[in-house]
């Protein structure tokens, strides 16, 4: 894997960057600004799924409860941020303040669950992401801490440099909503979150949660530290996790228990394993698609059945997760290592058929 | 004291049901090395399914007695959920005999999705309340108090599981479950045919969780299409606490987790001063469940792979 940054790979880069740029403005001005929003939150949800792929794709540690992460680091900004309880810190220090916090979360999962693997992982991770909604629920009395379902309302707009991202500006005669500076700031920080995600996938890190994947007896023999990278899988996890929450929660200007159920721990679960686990380009089009298509759909669903049908027969949101839980089960029938697998997990998956039809 | 006794036969009623359904995740578990994640709404269509054919009855006019209505909905919720699970096991777990291990288990939480989805189509997204034919005069245990139903559940529990307990020593189906369970390889090569206790295994565990279905829309008098999630999460916990494979440990630890989790409502109060109330109900299962695994991962009574965990 030598990383030759021939001119070709060099223009095509330079090539997504302007899209990336002028992406906004592109999708605002053919279908309006509210796709905008989607697309943030697309961004948002790419955050989140390299998040949990360094955890689950890499680390092979299976994650259900990674919501509880999005949580914290959102719940963090919302208090220190909003006439909660009075507090207005700057969000450069509250972002950093909920990705640690978050990632001390991470650890205090990984912890007791060092031993287990698989499903028993699997629920008590599910476990842990729930405990942590219920608290969030009920710790409203008979201290407010988090003002129970009603949620955290008024949270302040993140300002960068003076610049108040909640109100509209004009740039060099071009007006910008506030989406579209939230856009460039996703943007920077999931860049680097790609960036941190893959560097870390090519260090000895990496390497070493590979190992721990394939063979966690064979890895601690040959002298791989198998708590402590077990912590640092859900601890950086966690992190990436902290800040889209934290973003998430500026971007919204309110936050609840609701937006942190279980379906979503699931929902991004589902973009790592359709896009293809463990490969960085398959994660983020699993995020994107599974972000974008819910929308075409609920924008086409009811029009369609209008037409077809004369009425509707299915509401929009009940036919979206019909297909989307559908969708799943398919997926992994047919193409179980996703739309873009990494190498060695194709490989993997071949071993694994043709050790099925050895034993059938 | 009052309150103790009160508590311990809530849990009891809680527990037993909880039991019914661990039987179903365990027996999956013990054969297939799998969890069937959607177990869970497998018991939510029991209960659905139930109360549409009582609703039903109830309406046309049938001058039945009121168990005899439930009873006749019973029957009907019993082959609609053995047939669930068969489809289950066929369409989400049969195919991937093999495969990773995430495979399963995502496909078994996307046909969980499925099926509350298609539950919504069938039933909408409110509850339904399960008609009041039941009797619910109260005996009075010890100065608590316990319904006529809650004791029927009990006791139909306790001859359930006894009966399953019974199958699985003496019969041959129950042998070939067993055989299969330890080597399916040489249960195979034997004359077990192990596709048909497989799937026979999903029908069991299904029947069992419908029944379990109708016990909780009865004791709580009404259902809804994502009660399955939370009941399903917390029978699975006691199908571990007790040593996941093992049924007579499900059934001890469904009785167990029910109880822990009556007291700890009825004194979460009093023990964190008034910081927590009873709203923390659910966080119970789950400590449990986490503290089982950390200090003894195969359970209480010990499971069949304790390689796994």
């Amino acid at each position: 894997m030598t990383k030759a940054l021939d001119s070709k790979k060099l223009g095509l880069f330079i090539a997504c960057g302007i899209a990336l740029c002028v992406l906004p403005f592109v999708v605002g001005g053919a279908l309006g600004n509210s796709w905008v929003r989607i697309v943030d939150f697309a961004l948002l949800y790419v955050m989140l799924a390299l998040g949990l792929n360094i955890v689950v794709g890499f680390a092979g540690l299976l994650d259900l409860g990674f919501i509880a992460f999005y949580a914290v680091g959102a719940y963090t900004y919302a208090l220190l941020s909003s006439p909660h309880f009075g507090i207005h810190w700057p969000f450069y220090v509250t972002i950093p303040l909920g990705a640690l916090f978050a990632a001390f979360f991470g650890v205090l999962l990984g912890t007791p669950v060092l031993r287990l693997k698989g499903d028993y992982l699997a629920i008590v991770t599910l476990g842990f992401g729930e405990i942590v909604r219920i608290f969030m629920n009920n710790l409203n009395a008979p201290i407010n801490i988090t003002n129970g379902p009603q949620g955290i309302n008024l949270i302040d707009p993140i300002h960068v440099a003076g610049v108040d991202l909640g109100t509209p500006i004009s740039l060099f005669g071009l007006n910008l909503p506030p989406v579209y500076l939230y856009y460039y700031l996703f943007l920077a920080l999931t860049v680097l979150v790609v960036i941190m995600a893959s560097r870390l996938q090519h260090s000895r890190i990496g390497r070493a949660w590979v190992a721990l994947r394939e063979d966690q007896v064979a890895a601690s023999a040959m002298g791989i530290n198998i708590r402590n990278i077990k912590l640092l899988a859900f601890a950086l996890g966690a992190l990436s996790g902290g800040v889209a929450g934290g973003l998430f929660s500026a971007f919204q200007g309110f936050v609840s228990p609701e937006s942190f159920s279980l379906l979503e721990s699931i929902m991004i679960l589902a973009m790592i394993v359709l896009g293809g686990m463990g490969n960085i380009a398959g994660v983020i089009l699993g995020a994107v698609v599974l972000t974008i298509a819910p929308e075409i759909l609920r924008d086409v669903i009811g029009p369609l059945q209008m037409k077809t049908m004369g009425r509707m027969l299915i509401d929009p949101e009940n036919a979206r997760m019909l297909l989307f839980g559908i969708a799943m089960v398919v997926m992994m029938l047919v193409r179980p290592e996703g739309m873009l697998p990494s190498k060695r997990r194709k490989a993997e998956f071949k071993d694994a058929k043709d050790a099925a039809a050895q034993k059938g | 004291m009052d309150i103790f006794i009160q508590q311990i036969l809530n849990g009891l009623v809680l527990g037993s049901i909880y039991a019914l359904i661990a039987l179903g995740y365990t027996m999956v578990y013990g054969i297939m090395g799998l969890i069937n994640f959607a177990h869970g709404e497998v018991v939510m269509f029991g209960a659905m399914v139930c109360i549409t054919v009582v609703s039903t009855l109830t309406h046309s006019g049938v001058d039945l007695p009121g168990w005899a209505i439930v009873l006749i909905g019973t029957l009907v919720a019993i082959p609609a959920c053995a047939l669930l699970g068969f489809v289950i096991e066929r369409v989400a777990y049969r195919p991937l005999r093999g495969a990773q291990r995430l495979a399963p288990l995502i496909t078994a939480i996307g046909l969980s999705i499925t099926l509350q989805q298609v539950a919504i189509l069938i039933w909408g997204r409110n509850y339904i309340p399960f008609p009041d034919l039941l009797n619910s005069d109260t005996v009075s245990i010890m100065g608590a108090s316990i319904t006529k139903l809650q004791v029927m559940i009990v006791v139909l529990c306790v001859v359930l599981m006894t009966g399953l307990l019974v199958m699985v020593e003496k019969t041959k189906l129950g042998r070939a479950m067993r055989a299969t369970s330890q080597n399916p390889t040489v249960a195979g090569l034997m004359g077990v045919n192990v596709n048909t206790i497989i799937s026979a295994t999903f029908m069991l565990g299904s029947g069992l969780g419908a029944i379990a279905g109708v016990m909780v829309a009865t004791n709580y008098s009404q259902a809804h299409y994502y009660m399955g999630f939370m009941i399903g999460l917390k029978a699975f916990t006691a199908a571990v606490l007790g040593g996941i494979g093992n049924l007579g440990g499900a059934v001890a630890g469904g009785i167990l987790l029910g109880i822990i989790e009556s007291l700890g409502a009825g004194y979460i109060g009093q023990l964190t001063g008034g910081f927590l109330g009873s709203n923390y109900q659910d966080i119970f299962a789950f400590m449990v469940l986490i503290l089982v695994l950390i200090f003894r991962p195969s359970g209480l009574l010990g499971e069949k792979m304790a390689d796994r965990a």
